[in-house]
């Protein structure tokens, strides 16, 4: 593997995070709990498709083979996919949303804000720029963890088994292989570990304001960045993936 | 939609489109504190580029003219057109009055 190729799957990972946990939050338009909090989801939703288009395309041009963004997006096999297994967690209640969008956001944050000094001047500035719609989608999760956790008896007991329930995906975030060494060493991208201090501290942080604690177990389950996903993920990709299998080409 | 959100409470919200220009009232919306509106605000008014400021405040506190008293409050200043400064000559050297 040449550092061009390295760069290709790991720009596929970061496109791949968006674009999976993008299309879970438009499978809300229409269906949020409040009209304006629907807007809010919608609006992050767009973002982080807006944010895949950019990695999808940069990694379209590293690929070699010709591949647009859309190509890219919808016609690949869910094998193919590497997101991790997080985002493609189902919505759920608006709990479950909410904690699956803090668990992600506040990884992130502190990983695009590394990423705007990527010796990659692309990279660098596809950060740069999700970087700004990324901090507000973690002021917003965290303002809800915080309401919801610190709310009712109900609330609160919801959102507790919501963490209980997600917590164990986010052992993937900080997935390492010989890809992320070798960009490493590049300085292209940087150390995992000191993103996973700023991500334990965001947590630790919200949750105390929340009342909300870490499950007591050690539950880890990964897959996702080697292409094993979760039996979720059929079904996103079959609505993700439907019109451009069925009309091949077709444009808006 | 639920009907939920009926036991927040409403908030009007104003917008400063670009600086220079006054706050306008744009509409209102529903949310639980100050904080909420604030953002709802900005992901339901502001999502076009809109603005560069927010304001909300609780629409309970502001108070309104009655439309019942339209005809005494507003009538009076229809026939009174003395009040537009309309009667100078204004010199030709002077364009936008």
């Amino acid at each position: 593997m040449n550092l061009e190729q390295a760069l290709y799957k790991y720009v596929l990972r970061l496109g791949d995070d968006s674009l999976i946990l993008g299309q879970r939050l438009a499978e809300l338009c229409g269906h949020g709990p409040i009209l304006e909090e629907d807007i809010a989801l919608t609006n992050i939703s767009l973002d982080l498709i807006g944010q895949a288009t950019l990695f999808l395309e940069y990694a379209g041009a590293l690929g070699g083979e010709n591949k647009t963004n859309d190509d890219l997006a919808f016609l690949r096999l869910e094998k193919e996919y590497v997101n991790v297994l997080l985002v493609e967690q189902p919505n759920g209640h608006f709990g479950d949303t909410i904690m699956r969008q803090f668990l992600f956001d506040a990884f992130r944050k502190p990983l695009l804000e590394k990423l705007q000094n990527s010796s990659d001047e692309k990279l660098a500035s596809i950060a740069e720029k999700a970087l700004k719609e990324t901090k507000y989608h973690l002021k917003h999760s965290s303002e809800w963890v915080i309401r919801l956790g610190d709310g009712t008896e109900e609330s609160h007991a919801k959102i507790q088994e919501s963490l209980n329930t997600l917590y164990r995906y986010t052992h993937e975030l900080f997935y390492t292989d010989e890809v992320d060494l070798m960009l490493n060493k590049n300085n292209i991208i940087p150390n995992l570990e000191s993103i996973k201090s700023q991500w334990e501290n965001t947590i630790k942080e919200v949750l105390e304001m929340a009342n909300l604690s870490l499950p007591d177990n050690n539950w880890k389950f990964e897959g996702g960045r080697q292409g094993r996903h979760s039996e979720h993920m059929g079904y996103l990709l079959a609505d993700l993936q439907y019109m451009q299998r069925t009309y091949p080409n077709m444009e808006w | 939609m639920t009907k939920n959100n009926q036991d927040w409470p409403l908030w009007e919200v104003f917008i400063r489109s670009k600086q220079g220009l006054n706050h306008k009232h744009v509409g209102s919306l529903r949310a639980a504190d100050s904080s909420m509106a604030i953002e709802n605000a900005r992901d339901v008014y502001t999502r076009r580029m809109e603005g560069i400021s927010i304001w909300v405040i609780p629409s309970n506190l502001i108070t309104a003219s009655d439309p019942a008293e339209e005809e005494s409050m507003f009538e009076p200043a229809t026939s009174k057109v003395y009040r537009h400064p309309t009667f100078y000559d204004v010199p030709d050297g002077i364009s936008h009055m």
